[in-house]
């Protein structure tokens, strides 16, 4: 038996609608299985992966739950969002981890080095100069790769590990914290360079999470109603009607380094200024490579991208909690993960196509074409 | 001690070349598997236990690449058949794997492993200098020199290398010749999980013989940025694999003579290296555009 | 189904309040920063939690939790959040980065008891500090060092620049120097606490220059294995690791946390439970040398008297007279060097054949 797909003639609503509930069955029953085997309570164990971190939604006792997911959801949106845009163009940018550094680095300028600033002007200039810091990271692939003809794949990939170096270099050396006891880390940034709590009375969440939901309004009208966006989506699709059109490739790949690399930065400096409060060698955790999952998760679409990253977020929360309440391990956590995203890339299919089980393998005489999507 | 040295490189380029070989097999074909990763330590844990187990690292070399293909058909069966996002599922590839290589290795940890021991020639490996180098290493290398000369001779050279880079090139027409480019591929993608499990068996079963999580520590990542920097070819990624195993080297070596350059600095020089002499072949753009699978990464469905 | 779920809610319920209604049963919960597969530091902390789980009864009386992996970044406040809810009583938090979370949450959650190892903040009466004296091995580890080997040199595998692994390769060359003041020591920092591959390349690299010891402040049994297959000798790290080089490991230093978490989870249990800050060494059992095997009679003689000098106190591996590596003087002959400026080391002391990263 063979599996056939064959497309639809328009992309199906329905499945648009389902396939993340189709896929959520699946991840259900095949996590039943896999729990059960490893000698855990199934329904336990999906009770606190997926139910127990949102039950802040009717339990205001829990409801710092919620604060905790929009923590780790924000810098995952911020950077797929800006990947979005690289990727519609066809421009891969690998490297957001390396810019999500630089732009904590370069957002830390002012309140390490000059601690005493206080004004309520500290702020905006971090975020402005973090970001700055992004997408000037990110212009390094995007030029060699208009002026030189250089894979931004392997540029990108690359410059990630550098950024990583720099940054433990610069907190072990000449922004190391004098009273640190010789520990890596810059001093602790005052009161004025702190991004505020949004609701301190229930948790810690901060207005990094605004600034994602932002960034997802703006880009998804950018991409989907302006001309910029239209510019992006052509030359991604195919360079040579692009430019036919008029539009100039090497100023779209200078237009989505540079954003994805602010929004990666904006990321960055808001994880500095927010949760950790300090610069040290330990922010890089890889959020600038989930992000790429995260991107292609919410279909390349800022306002999936949302529901992408919260998603996500979960899955880690959810992981934490039946770890420590059912002693789920945290490799279980992982593979499990892995499944879930795989049930989710695989249900998206139903939205572009049908599926045809075939019996016997059939001769395909036709001359399709290929269906490049 | 120049000999030393250079075997210290080999054996540091060796796990990279084997997956990166895999990989660039995978890329020629039109199909971007970005699980290299996950692949590669699914190989290091299996063909650890199996060593452990049987006590022979000829079937732990064998077992983990069974595994590797049978990993990657996974991500086979998702890109190809349901025709997911290839950067994705690659992606969750590696996630799972990491994950379930944690699991299954779990009675592993702390354990000696078996070593797939170096080959001895009476007489050619005694030759002062050379000897060593070239008929005193660990059969795995020779096995990834000539994993890329034949490589090198399959795509280049043979009837159905040129199909599988023709897949890669253009999927459509290939399709319209009557090729089957659901199949091809399938067999590419499995080419390549095989070799990342043989690269996670070198890892584990001849670079140190012991199993610890996470122990691939990014060199799937490394492999596929090869790939890229030899521009899909074959004896370029030996090259790419021998120039980034002897700047890695090379920066241990500076830093125990006390030269006093940052650490850190010096552990960045492969990743700068690997960018400076891309950017430098990469200037010629005809011989780079010759070489990209024009496919890449596009998903193919043939039409009804 | 919802039926399913109320009881579901009903069992959760009763998780949380558990503790208060079995009144005798502790729950000790630990954070570690890498997986307790890692064999290393993480490894050891969580043997240690096993090991006083059983010193205390079991099941029946300690429950454990714990999370591994958890990234020292924002992630850290959370776990420690979640653990400080789940009815945690204590929670052993093993790793410098998870400090300023742990004095956070500490804040919030007065009744739970904090540990956390190797920092130096303790900003609330529920949180202590613990870490443990390595450096003293260190130093028996240098004595043999000096008396085994022939060319005078030895190598220095080392992962970052903190005070504790500077004070690591002050200690191991100072007690080389007390045998043979010529002593040398070339240091290759990995940038990694575990990556077996670099820590073999870096074994290599060092042998090819002419050390023949080595001795490693990561993680894993790498380096160990390369000594081995180079014929030389080799010191092991945070486990007894004899093994992986039946015929190279010297001795190790082990680091064993059982008796500690012990003490700590039953001083819980009796609630006799005060904030401490605890810098334990081979006199309160933190530090504890594997077996010296591979050596003559003479050098273990050495390292066993050093040893017992150490443990009751006679000897303190920083007693000068000590020069910093620039020749200017640090410690006066007979002074001791002060626990607060040893554990904000960032200098070397002469002789080290190495620019200390800063």
């Amino acid at each position: 038996m063979r599996i056939e797909l064959v497309r639809r003639p328009q992309h199906s609503a329905l499945f648009s609608a389902l396939s993340p509930f189709i896929a959520l069955g699946l991840t259900l029953v095949a996590g039943a299985i896999m729990f059960s085997v490893l000698g855990k309570n199934p329904v336990e164990a999906l009770y606190y992966y997926f139910i127990d971190p949102l039950t802040g939604i009717w339990d205001p006792s829990n409801r710092w739950q919620l604060h905790e997911l929009a923590i780790k959801a924000a810098p995952l949106i911020l950077i797929a969002v800006g990947l979005s845009v690289c990727y519609l163009s066809n421009n891969w940018n690998i490297g957001a981890e390396g810019q999500f550094i630089a732009g904590a680095i370069v957002g830390s300028f002012i309140p390490v080095v000059f601690p005493g600033f206080h004004s309520w002007i500290v702020l905006p200039l971090m975020l402005i100069l973090g970001m700055a810091g992004g997408a000037a990271y990110a212009a390094i692939p995007a030029f060699f790769k208009v002026r030189f003809n250089t894979n931004e794949i392997l540029t990108s990939l690359m410059l990630v590990y550098v950024a990583q170096l720099f940054n433990d270099w610069l907190v072990r050396g000449i922004w190391r914290n004098p009273e640190g006891m010789s520990f890596p880390g810059t001093i602790r940034f005052s009161e004025w360079a702190i991004l505020p709590q949004i609701w301190p009375d229930s948790g810690r969440a901060h207005w990094g999470f605004v600034f994602a939901l932002v960034a997802a309004v703006v880009v998804w009208f950018m991409l989907s109603k302006t001309l910029k966006g239209f510019e992006v989506k052509v030359l991604g699709q195919s360079p040579r009607a692009g430019r036919f059109a008029g539009f100039s490739s090497g100023k779209v790949v200078f237009f989505a380094f540079l954003l994805s690399g602010a929004l990666a930065g904006l990321a960055g400096i808001s994880e500095v200024a927010g949760p950790i409060e300090h610069l040290n060698e330990k922010i890089s955790i890889g959020y600038g490579f989930t992000a790429i999952i995260v991107a292609f998760l919410g279909r390349l679409n800022p306002l999936g991208i949302v529901a992408a990253g919260i998603i996500l977020a979960l899955t880690y929360l959810g992981g934490e909690s039946a770890q420590i309440a059912i002693g789920v391990s945290d490799k279980a956590v992982r593979a499990f993960q892995g499944m879930l995203l795989f049930f989710v890339l695989a249900c998206d299919t139903l939205i572009h196509y049908r599926i045809r089980f075939v019996g016997a393998p059939a001769m395909k005489a036709e001359s399709g074409k290929a269906g490049t999507a | 001690m120049i000999e030393q040295i250079l075997i210290t490189i080999a054996t540091a380029a060796t796990p990279l070349l084997i997956a990166a070989i895999g990989e660039l097999v995978v890329e020629r074909s039109g199909v971007l598997n970005l699980g290299v990763e996950g692949m590669m330590i699914m190989g290091a844990v299996t063909g650890f236990g199996v060593a452990l187990t049987t006590g022979s690292p000829w079937l732990g070399v064998f077992a983990a690449i069974l595994v590797g293909a049978l990993f990657s058909l996974l991500f086979g069966f998702l890109t190809l058949t349901l025709v997911t996002n290839q950067v994705a599922t690659g992606l969750a590839l590696t996630l799972l794997g990491l994950g379930l290589s944690g699991m299954i290795g779990e009675a592993f940890v702390g354990q000696p492993g078996v070593k797939l021991a170096a080959i001895y020639i009476p007489g050619l490996t005694d030759i002062p200098f050379v000897g060593r180098l070239l008929f005193g290493q660990d059969p795995l290398f020779y096995v990834s020199i000539l994993l890329t000369v034949g490589v090198a001779w399959f795509l280049f050279r043979t009837r159905a290398g040129l199909t599988l880079r023709s897949v890669g090139d253009n999927h459509g027409s290939a399709h319209a010749l009557g090729i089957n480019v659901i199949g091809i591929r399938y067999l590419a993608v499995m080419f390549g999980g095989a070799c990342a499990g043989l690269a996670g068996a070198f890892l584990s079963l001849v670079y140190t013989t012991q199993w610890i999580e996470n122990m691939s520590a990014g060199r799937g990542w490394i492999a596929l940025a090869l790939v890229v920097f030899a521009s899909w070819r074959p004896l370029r990624v030996l090259a790419g694999a021998y120039l980034f195993g002897a700047v890695s080297i090379g920066q241990l070596h500076a830093q125990a003579l006390g030269i006093g350059i940052p650490s850190q600095l010096l552990s960045a020089l492969p990743y700068l290296a690997t960018i400076l002499v891309l950017v430098l072949i990469s200037r010629n753009r005809r011989l780079t555009m010759i070489n990209t699978p024009a496919s890449l990464g596009r998903p193919f469905v043939p039409d009804r | 189904m919802k039926t399913r779920f109320l009881t579901l809610a009903a069992a959760a319920a009763a998780l949380a309040f558990g503790t208060i209604a079995a009144e005798a049963k502790v729950k000790a919960c630990f954070i570690y920063v890498g997986p307790i597969g890692d064999f290393g530091w993480s490894y050891q902390h969580h043997q240690g939690a096993l090991e006083a789980q059983k010193a205390l009864g079991g099941e029946e009386q300690v429950e454990l939790a714990y999370l591994e992996s958890v990234p020292e970044g924002a992630d850290a406040e959370r776990a420690l959040e979640r653990f400080a809810r789940s009815g945690c009583n204590i929670i052993f938090t093993t790793s410098f980065g998870y400090m300023d979370a742990t004095n956070a949450v500490a804040k919030k959650f007065p009744d739970v008891k904090f540990e956390h190892a190797t920092g130096f903040k303790r900003e609330s009466p529920n949180v202590s500090t613990y870490n443990s004296k390595f450096h003293e091995g260190r130093y028996v580890q240098g004595i043999i060092a000096a008396k085994m080997s022939k060319a005078g040199v030895a190598g220095y595998i080392a992962s970052f620049p903190i005070p504790e692994v500077v004070m690591g390769i002050n200690s191991f060359l100072l007690g080389a120097q007390s045998v043979n003041p010529d002593f040398k020591v070339k240091v290759v920092w990995a940038n990694t606490w575990f990556d077996p591959g670099k820590e073999a390349d870096a074994a290599k690299a060092l042998i090819d220059q002419g050390v023949d010891i080595i001795t490693q402040h990561t993680d894993s049994t790498a380096p160990m294995q390369v000594a081995s297959e180079r014929g030389i000798k080799a010191f092991g790290q945070a486990s007894d690791m004899i093994k992986f080089g039946p015929e190279t490991q010297l001795t190790s230093i082990v680091d064993d946390w059982g008796p500690y978490y012990t003490k700590r989870i039953k001083a819980v249990a009796d609630g006799n439970w005060e904030q401490i800050d605890v810098w334990g060494g081979m006199k309160d059992g933190h530090v504890v040398m594997a077996p010296y095997t591979n050596m003559p009679d003479d050098v273990k003689a050495a390292a066993e008297a050093a040893q017992a000098k150490i443990t009751s106190g006679e000897l303190n591996p920083f007693t000068g007279p000590i020069n910093k590596q620039d020749g200017t003087e640090w410690l006066k002959a007979g002074e001791v060097a002060q626990d607060g400026v040893l554990l904000g080391l960032n200098f070397y002391v002469a002789g080290v054949d190495d620019k200390l990263p800063q």
